[in-house]
Formats: C-alpha cells, sequence, structure tokens
C-alpha cells in the first residue's frame, strides 16, 4: 500500500465529512431498516429506508464508528437516495470503495463496507 | 547489565526487522515480539544443518536432531524452575489451553463443578473453558476487578468455594497491564482443592517466574512473545498430574505399543505430542531464553518500568487521553487508552503514517471492554526492553497532531 495512499484517507474534506455528515440520524416511519455490526472493532451503523414506488424515497443512518465507516455511510446514503431499488440491489463493494476515493488498507475494508451491508440486509 | 537509553537504543540493533524498516516504532509487542538475529539465525542453522525428523532415525543427523529439540526442553524448564519432564511442546498458549481444557475433566473429584475466571481474560483463556462448561455442565464465575484495574481479592474469595473445580488467570492483562497476585491466588485455590492454571502468555517476557515458587499446577505461554519463532508453545505442569492425564491428541511420536485394535501411551511429555513436531522453532525458543538470559531479565524489568513509567507520564499530560492503567501494584509495560472520543482505528491507522505501529480494538478480550466501558475498543501501546524513550516520545507528539486534525 503506497505511503501516500492512506494519508489521503485522512484529508481535510474526509474529516469534514465524519464531523457533519449527511443522513444521520432516525426516520420517523422506515419502511426497511437493519443494524450492522463489526465485531472486529465494535462498530454498529443502523439504516433506516422509506421505499416508495421502487425508490429510495429516504435514508437516514446511525451509530458509532471510525471516520471510515462513519463517512462511506454519509457518502453511500447521498448517492443512494432517490436511486431505485433494483439498481442499489445490483451495487458492488468496489462502487462503495470508490466513493471514498481513497485507498484503503485492507483491514478497513470492512469498516468502509458496513452501511452498505446494512443497506443490503435492509432491502432484503 | 542495566539497561539504559543509550543501551536500549544498541539492543535494537540486534533486531533485523529494524534495520529492514527504518524508522519503525514498534509498540504492539503484546501482540508478538520481534526477533533477534541469533534467533533468526539458530532456525536457518538448524535447517542448513541439523534437519531431521526426531525420535524416529538412528542416523546422526537424527540424533542430533533430537538433542537440539530435548535441548530446548531443559532449557525452557530451568527458565522457569521445572523440570525437563514436565514441559509440553504446543502451538502456543491457546493451544495449550484448549489442549488442558480437552483432558483435565479426568483428574477433577466428584461434586466439583465450577471453574473461576477472571474479567480481564483474554479470549484464549476464556473460550476453552466455555466449551469444557457446554461439554462437562460446568459453571464460570467471574472474578471481578476493582476501579483501579486490579482484581478484587474480596471478590475471589466469594467466588471461590468447595465447588471450585479450576481457577485460571492471566499472570498479567493484556489490555491492563496488571499483574495479578498469581501466588496468593495458587495459595487459595489450593485451600479448596482447585487445580490452578496461570496464563502467562504476558508474563513470562517481563518478569522472572518460578513455577515451585508460585506452586500453580498449570502454566502456559507462548515462544513468539518471548522473540522465539511462531508456532512454538508451552504447557508446563506438575509431573504427577501431566502422568494422570489422558492425551489429547493421536497418532505418531505419541505411542509406546501399537496393535490393531488398541494402543498404549509413550510417557510424558511425549504422550501429548503427537505429529511431526515443530523442532526448528523448538530450537529457536531456546536461542529466545538464551538471548533474555544473556540481557538478564532483572534487566529486562528495570528497563521496562521506567519505560512505562515515562509513557504514563508522557500520555496524561495530552489532555484527553484516558488510560487504562492501574496506579497501583506491579504492572507489565502495557497501556491501553483512549483519545477524545477519536475511534482506536483511526488513531492506529493514522499512527501508522508517522511508522508507529500499536494495537487498536478490543484486543482480544471483548468482555473486558464492556467491564472498563471502552465498547468501541481501545488503543493498546506495549513495550519492550527494546523500546526507547524517543519511541514513547514519537507516540505523544504524533497523538497530539491526531487530535489537531480532529478539533
Ligand atoms: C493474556 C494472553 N493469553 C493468551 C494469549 C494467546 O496467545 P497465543 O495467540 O500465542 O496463543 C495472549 C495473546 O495475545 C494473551 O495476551
Amino acid at each position: 500500500m503506497p505511503h501516500e495512499a492512506v494519508d489521503d484517507m485522512y484529508r481535510e474534506e474526509i474529516l469534514e465529512l465524519y464531523k457533519s455528515p449527511s443522513n444521520f440520524g432516525e426516520l420517523k416511519n422506515p419502511s426497511h431498516k437493519h443494524t450492522s455490526y463489526n465485531s472486529i472493532c465494535g462498530d454498529e451503523i443502523t439504516v433506516q429506508i422509506i421505499v416508495k414506488g421502487g425508490k429510495i424515497d429516504d435514508i437516514k443512518f446511525g451509530g458509532s464508528g471510525c471516520v471510515i465507516s462513519m463517512v462511506t455511510a454519509s457518502l453511500l446514503t447521498d448517492k443512494i437516495k432517490g436511486a431505485n431499488v433494483s439498481d442499489v440491489k445490483k451495487m458492488k463493494g468496489e462502487d462503495v470503495l470508490s466513493l471514498l476515493k481513497s485507498k484503503l488498507t485492507p483491514s478497513r475494508i470492512k469498516c468502509a463496507l458496513l452501511s452498505f451491508e446494512a443497506v443490503k440486509e435492509a432491502l432484503k | 547489565m542495566k539497561i539504559t537509553n543509550e543501551i536500549a537504543k544498541q539492543i535494537k540493533k540486534d533486531f533485523p526487522i529494524f534495520s529492514h524498516n527504518l524508522g519503525l516504532v514498534y509498540l504492539d509487542n503484546a501482540a508478538t515480539t520481534q526477533k533477534p538475529a541469533s534467533v533468526i539465525n539458530a532456525v536457518k542453522n538448524f535447517y542448513e544443518k541439523d534437519n531431521a525428523n526426531v525420535g524416529r532415525g538412528v542416523y546422526s543427523l537424527a540424533n542430533r536432531a533430537m538433542k537440539r529439540y530435548d535441548q530446548t526442553r531443559t532449557v525452557i524448564a530451568n527458565f522457569i524452575g521445572a523440570n525437563s519432564g514436565e514441559i509440553v511442546f504446543t502451538r502456543n498458549t491457546t493451544e495449550s489451553i484448549n489442549l488442558l481444557a480437552y483432558v483435565i475433566s479426568k483428574i477433577i473429584p466428584k461434586g466439583k463443578d465450577e471453574i473461576v475466571l477472571t474479567e480481564m481474560e483474554h479470549h484464549s483463556n476464556l473460550v476453552p473453558w466455555q466449551e469444557l462448561c457446554k461439554r462437562n455442565g460446568f459453571k464460570l464465575k467471574f472474578v471481578k476487578i476493582t476501579k483501579d484495574f486490579v482484581l478484587d481479592m474480596k471478590d475471589f474469595n466469594s467466588k471461590l468455594s468447595d465447588k471450585t473445580a479450576i481457577v485460571s488467570i492471566a499472570y498479567a492483562s493484556n489490555v491492563l497491564g496488571t499483574i495479578n497476585n498469581v501466588k496468593l491466588i495458587t495459595r487459595l485455590a489450593r485451600e479448596k482443592g482447585a487445580i490452578t492454571v496461570i496464563d502467562a502468555a504476558q508474563a513470562i517476557q517481563h518478569i522472572p517466574i518460578d513455577v515451585k515458587h508460585l506452586d500453580c499446577d498449570f502454566l502456559a505461554f507462548s515462544g513468539h512473545k518471548m522473540m522465539g519463532p511462531n508456532g512454538i508453545g508451552v504447557l508446563y505442569g506438575k509431573k504427577e498430574l501431566l502422568e494422570k492425564l489422558s492425551p489429547f491428541m493421536f497418532g505418531g511420536g505419541m505411542i509406546e505399543k501399537v496393535t490393531f485394535n488398541d494402543a498404549s501411551w509413550a510417557k510424558t511429555p511425549e504422550k501429548f505430542e503427537a505429529g511431526t513436531q515443530n523442532i526448528a522453532g523448538a530450537v529457536g525458543f531456546a536461542e529466545a531464553i538464551n538471548y533474555i538470559k544473556k540481557i538478564g531479565i532483572e534487566n529486562i524489568t528495570g528497563w521496562e518500568a521506567f519505560l512505562l513509567k515515562y509513557a504514563l507520564k508522557r500520555l496524561n499530560e495530552v489532555k484527553g487521553i484516558k488510560t487504562y492503567h492501574p496506579n497501583s501494584g506491579e504492572k507489565v509495560p502495557v497501556v491501553s487508552f483512549t483519545l477524545d472520543s477519536i475511534h482506536p482505528h483511526d488513531i492506529a491507522e493514522m499512527l501508522n503514517e508517522k511508522k508507529i505501529a500499536i494495537r487498536a480494538g478490543h484486543c482480544c478480550a471483548m468482555p473486558l471492554m464492556s467491564v472498563i466501558k471502552a465498547n468501541g475498543g481501545v488503543c493498546r501501546a506495549s513495550f519492550y526492553f527494546y523500546n526507547t524513550l524517543e519511541d514513547i516520545d514519537a507516540l505523544v507528539d504524533s497523538l497530539r497532531e491526531i487530535q489537531e486534525k480532529f478539533k
């Protein structure tokens, strides 16, 4: 893993997003909901979704975790809000990782994919 | 020779990892220690000059290999005040405890069905006993820790009873650094007729251990945490107890006589060592102990106490650091901490950018994390005698920078 890439992980914009993430909080009447855990570090993310007409009408996430898991959750929820559920279901891990625009060390990939896992489970 | 900061810097040069990774600040010694060139060379030399399987050949090479393997048993036995017949080779502490948990029922008197552990156990000294409980219908009891992160001896006394079959505790905690009063605990347990098991994985590399003095029944440790190779560990057991136990793995090397329908076992300790053993690992392990002896375990203890004091002082200068470490009593050089509400993984990752290696997470002690209310895990810096004051300065300076970034 090149040194610069890891450094990149904690760049200003990422840390700013960590301090004030999008879509953080709770929904009143979610139609879909799931909590995923990362047993390695104790991270926990709950995703709440309202699906209307086959689209993600609204989505919020809550819980606690490291910069990587929280920031990815913020980016992911922004990305899929308004999207077709069928398209979201087709998304792959790499699509989510590419949102971060940083290379991750192997141990952090699980952190980054935690919210994605919760979304997929919620939509099952 | 007493170790000073200058001497520690010299000692570091014995460890090739630091010349291959310039600037590396290695503070994850509780996970595994680095290896001196002498240990690496011992393993290499064994394969180059003496390699053969042991206990099977009559030729000179096999005899030499056998001799090296047996010598290691003696070196280890001398190191902990045991007899060589009381040293069973395993892969690591985890295997040692598993071995015991598999076979120990045989020596537990009827009517005893409780196992006393503590809240500070590593998963290795917890999960094997949980499984034994599932098999035998035994119950687990956990001795509490106090607010100062030491064992609550009052609670220990209340958990101990005539029903106690086994008391199994960590000599030193891999998270808190606490050294437990193993001698006292062993004595109290014995008064109740309980079998005593000591998980010495985090103690043996730091302090002198004498099993006769401790009077414990069993003691487990890993070579890799004391500069030895991976995949070689020890289960010490009192001779008369090992003799009563049945083997838990069967096959070559552990038998006396085999017919098509039955077999009898070799003597202790060989009856516990089925299959081809990690002979090169054992040879390297002996060399690691020789290295410790050359430095002097007392000198190691002394320098580490100095390092630990310095580390605690410097860490506590940083506002927002919370340490999970006792203020009183004896300790190994392991300090767990959190910084503000920054996730430990982020801290470890950012320290990695500065070539500083620490552990982050639950450190294989998930139940303890909830007791000390660190559910997101902790950061853990753990030292060995090749660490220097500069290593600690690098850690603390970087922690301050990380803290700034999150402000
Ligand atoms: C207290 C304690 N017990 C047991 C172990 C397990 O050691 P190993 O992984 O070598 O089996 C460790 C390792 O971290 C430990 O710290």
